[in-house]
C-alpha cells in the first residue's frame, strides 16, 4: 500500500487531497456537513501551503459560477458543497457540464429540507445525476482522499472535460476519522500532472462560451454530451487501473461481495455498503448465499457491467437512501430496473428506503433485507412498492 | 459561423464553444428593415449624432465626419432620424 | 478483535477530543479505528457523546455502536443518568467513572448488569494540574489502564500530535496521574 498511515476525518482528507493536486482555483460556500473542506483549504492557503486563489463567495450559485468561469480560463478548480447548497447550485450545475468545465466538487450528503436537517440523506448526490456531471461514492475516508484524487485525472482527461463530483455520506463520513494512507506530494504529482487548458483565455484568439443555441445547433451539442458522459466510462477505468497499480488500492466502477454464487443481493451507494458486507459476512458463515453490490461510480452508470454480475441473481435488494415522491421507484432502483429490463436472465428486483436523514442502518435492519430477498426468491412474488424500513410506523 | 454551419454534432467544437471571434459579423440584420433610413448629405452637419446614437452601430463615420449607413446591419430603428437635429436623415419604406 | 467504546461528557468538555485521541493511539500501534463524534446542535453544557471503535480487522460496518464494551463518563455529575451511561454497555463490560466514589444507584445498576466499574477523581487531577475542570486526558489515561489494550506511550503520542508547549505537558502529566490512581471499585 503506496503512502503513509494517517487519521483523518473524511472532509479533512478530502481538504488534503485537494491541496496535493495543487489546485489553482477554490470558489466556495461552508455548508455543514462539508465545512470542514472549506475551512481547512482556507487554512492551507491562508498559511501558504496551498498556492491557490480562495474565492470566498455570498452563495452557492455564486460558488459555481466562479468555479465554471475559473476552469474555463484553464484553472484546475475545486469546490463543496451539501444538501440546500447543491440545490441553489442547481442551473449552474447543467451549465459547467455543458461548457464542459473541468470542476471537481465534494459532496458531503446531507438531506433535503424540509424538516431541517443535517444528516446523511442521498437526495443531493440523485439531484445532480441528470446534470452532466460525473459521480464517484466513497464508502469510507480512504476512498474519499482517493476519489478525489481520480476525479481530477478523470475530468481533466482530454477525452473527457466532464465536471466530477465526489460524494461521501454526511456525518458518517464527513466528520469520523479512520486510518488512511495518503501519497507524498511527489507521487501526486506525477499521478496528476498539472492541467492544460483547452481553450485557454488569450486575447488574441478569442473564443465565445455559452452561446445562445437554438434548434439549429442545440441537439447535435446535446448529442455530443451524451457521447462524452458514455465515452469518459473507458478513461475512468483506465484512470482507475492506473491509480490502483500506483497505490496498491483497486478501484473499479461496480465493487462486489459474494457475487460469484449469491443468490440473493444489496445494491447499495455509500458508507452502508461496508455495514451490509459486514452482515452478509456473517450469513455467508450461516451458509446463506448472500451478495453486495455497491457503486464506487453512480454516473455514468455501470449498466454493462452490472448486466454481467446480476446474471446468478434470484433476487437484488435495491436500497435507496432518498425518495423520489411519485416515481415508481426511488432513484437507484429505477437505474437498476432500467438497466436491466431487456436482460432474458435478470433477478426480481425491490426497493428498500432507508437512513433518510440520518435514520441509522443497524445490521437487524440489513439481515431483514436479506431475507426479504430469500422470501422474494422462493415465492417469486415482489412487493407491490418500496419497503421503509427502521421507521416507526 | 459559416465554417461551423449544418455541421454534425461529431464535427461541432465541444461544449458550444465558438472558437472564431467577431462571428456575429456574419449575422446581416439588414433584411430584419421595414423603413430605411434616407442620409441627404446636403442637409448633414456633421455633427455625429446620429452615429453616437445608433444601436447597432450600423453608421460609419468616415475620415471628415461625414456619415454614411450601413444597410447589411441597419435594422431600421429610426432613431438616427429621430436624433438628426437638421431633418437630414428621413425614413422611407423598403421597395420604395 | 473489536472493541467499542462511549463516551459521555458534556458539551466543551473534550469529549471529542478523548474519542479521537484513543482512535490516533490505536492508530499508532497498527490498529483499525473508526471515531464518531455524535452531532446535534453544539451547546456547552449539555450531554454529549462520541464513540471509537478498534480493531485489528479492517473495519467495514459504518453503524452505530449500541452496545460498548467500555463506557467512560467524563463529566462528574453525570453519573446521576445512571439510566444513560449503562444503557447496552455489555455483560462483562467496563464503566469508568470519574468520581470519588460512585453514587449508590450506579453500583445497584453495575451489580444487576454484571460489568466492572472503575473509579478516578479526575475532578482532583484536573484542578491540582490545570486549575480547571479539563477532564478528558486524564479519563483517556485512565482507560488506558482499565483496558491495556493499547501503551501509554502510544497515548502520550498522540497528544503530541494534538498538543504543544506546557499544554502538552500538562495533559500529559494529567493522563499519567490519572493511568496510576484509576482504580477498580470493589462492589460491596
Amino acid at each position: 500500500m503506496r503512502g503513509r498511515l494517517i487519521g483523518l476525518n473524511g472532509d479533512t482528507a478530502v481538504a488534503y487531497a485537494v491541496k496535493q493536486a495543487d489546485v489553482d482555483v477554490i470558489a466556495a460556500y461552508p455548508i455543514t456537513p462539508q465545512t470542514i473542506i472549506v475551512e481547512k483549504l482556507s487554512e492551507f492557503v491562508n498559511n501558504g501551503e496551498l498556492n491557490a486563489a480562495f474565492v470566498p463567495v455570498e452563495s452557492e450559485h455564486s460558488a459555481l459560477s466562479a468555479s465554471v468561469g475559473a476552469a474555463l480560463t484553464g484553472a484546475r478548480v475545486f469546490t463543496a458543497t451539501a444538501s440546500q447548497g447543491l440545490a441553489l447550485m442547481y442551473e449552474i450545475l447543467w451549465i459547467a457540464s455543458s461548457l464542459r468545465a473541468t470542476v471537481v466538487m465534494a459532496l458531503g450528503n446531507r438531506a433535503f429540507s424540509a424538516p431541517i436537517n443535517i444528516h446523511c440523506s442521498h437526495d443531493d448526490a440523485y439531484a445532480a445525476r441528470d446534470t452532466g456531471w460525473i459521480e464517484f461514492f466513497a464508502e469510507n475516508v480512504q476512498e474519499a482522499y482517493d476519489l478525489t484524487l481520480q476525479a481530477f485525472k478523470v475530468s481533466e482527461d482530454k477525452q473527457v472535460l466532464l465536471p466530477s463530483i465526489v460524494n461521501l455520506d454526511g456525518f458518517i463520513l464527513t466528520h469520523s476519522l479512520e486510518g488512511l494512507y495518503v501519497l507524498d506530494d511527489k507521487d501526486v504529482r506525477e499521478f496528476l500532472p498539472p492541467k492544460e487548458p483547452v481553450y485557454p483565455v488569450d486575447p488574441e484568439h478569442p473564443v465565445t462560451y455559452g452561446p445562445l443555441d437554438l434548434y439549429d445547433y442545440y441537439i447535435e451539442h446535446k448529442r455530443q454530451q451524451a457521447e462524452a458522459m458514455r465515452n469518459s466510462y473507458s478513461t475512468i477505468l483506465k484512470v482507475f487501473e492506473e491509480y490502483s497499480e500506483f497505490t496498491g488500492r483497486k478501484y473499479e466502477p461496480i465493487k462486489t461481495y459474494g457475487i460469484e454464487d449469491a443468490e440473493v443481493a444489496i445494491a447499495i451507494l455509500g458508507s452502508s455498503a461496508g455495514t451490509a458486507r459486514y452482515v452478509a459476512r456473517k450469513l455467508r458463515k450461516e451458509g446463506k448465499k448472500v451478495g453486495v453490490i455497491s457503486f464506487t461510480l453512480y454516473r455514468p452508470f455501470p449498466a454493462s457491467e452490472l448486466r454481467k454480475l446480476t446474471r446468478g441473481l434470484k433476487a437484488l435488494a435495491v436500497m435507496d437512501r432518498s425518495y423520489s415522491f411519485g416515481s415508481p421507484g426511488a432513484q437507484l432502483f429505477m437505474d437498476i430496473a432500467a438497466t436491466l429490463f431487456n436482460e432474458k436472465e435478470r433477478p426480481l428486483l425491490f426497493n428498500i428506503i432507508y437512513g433518510l436523514g440520518g435514520r441509522d442502518l443497524k445490521p437487524e435492519h440489513v439481515e431483514y433485507v436479506f431475507d426479504k430477498a430469500f422470501e422474494v426468491a422462493e415465492t417469486g412474488e415482489t412487493p407491490e412498492s418500496e419497503i421503509w424500513i427502521g421507521v416507526r410506523e | 459561423m459559416s465554417s461551423l454551419k449544418g455541421k454534425g454534432w461529431k464535427e461541432l467544437p465541444i461544449g458550444a464553444v465558438i472558437p472564431i471571434p467577431a462571428t456575429s459579423m456574419e449575422y446581416k440584420t439588414g433584411n430584419w428593415r421595414a423603413l430605411k433610413p434616407v442620409l441627404d448629405q446636403n442637409k448633414c452637419i456633421k455633427c455625429l449624432l446620429c452615429w453616437v446614437h445608433c444601436p447597432e452601430p450600423a453608421i460609419i463615420r468616415h475620415e471628415d465626419d461625414s456619415v454614411s449607413i450601413d444597410y447589411d446591419y441597419c435594422k431600421g430603428c429610426g432613431i438616427c432620424s429621430n436624433v438628426c437635429p437638421v431633418k437630414a436623415i428621413t425614413m422611407v419604406m423598403e421597395g420604395e | 478483535m473489536l472493541i467499542e467504546v462511549r463516551w459521555h461528557g458534556r458539551g466543551g468538555q473534550g469529549v471529542v477530543t478523548s474519542s479521537e485521541l484513543l482512535a490516533r493511539a490505536a492508530l499508532l500501534e497498527g490498529f483499525h479505528v473508526y471515531h464518531a463524534p455524535e452531532f446535534g446542535p453544539e451547546r456547552r453544557g449539555a450531554p454529549v457523546r462520541a464513540y471509537t471503535r478498534i480493531s485489528d480487522e479492517i473495519i467495514e460496518q459504518h453503524f452505530g455502536i449500541y452496545e460498548p464494551d467500555v463506557v467512560v463518563v467524563i463529566d462528574p455529575t453525570l453519573q446521576s443518568e445512571t439510566e444513560m451511561i449503562l444503557t447496552g454497555l455489555k455483560e462483562g463490560g467496563k464503566l469508568i467513572l470519574n468520581a470519588v466514589k460512585p453514587l449508590e444507584s450506579v453500583v445497584e445498576k453495575v451489580k444487576e448488569k454484571k460489568v466492572k466499574l472503575y473509579v478516578v477523581d479526575a475532578y482532583k487531577i484536573a484542578m491540582d494540574v490545570f486549575g480547571r475542570p479539563f477532564y478528558n486526558t486524564p479519563m483517556l489515561g485512565a482507560f488506558t489502564k482499565v483496558t491495556g489494550l493499547i501503551k501509554l506511550e502510544s497515548v502520550l503520542k498522540a497528544m503530541e500530535e494534538r498538543f504543544s508547549g506546557e499544554i502538552l505537558e500538562k495533559n500529559k502529566f494529567a493522563a499519567k496521574r490519572a493511568y496510576d490512581e484509576v482504580e477498580e471499585y470493589v462492589l460491596p
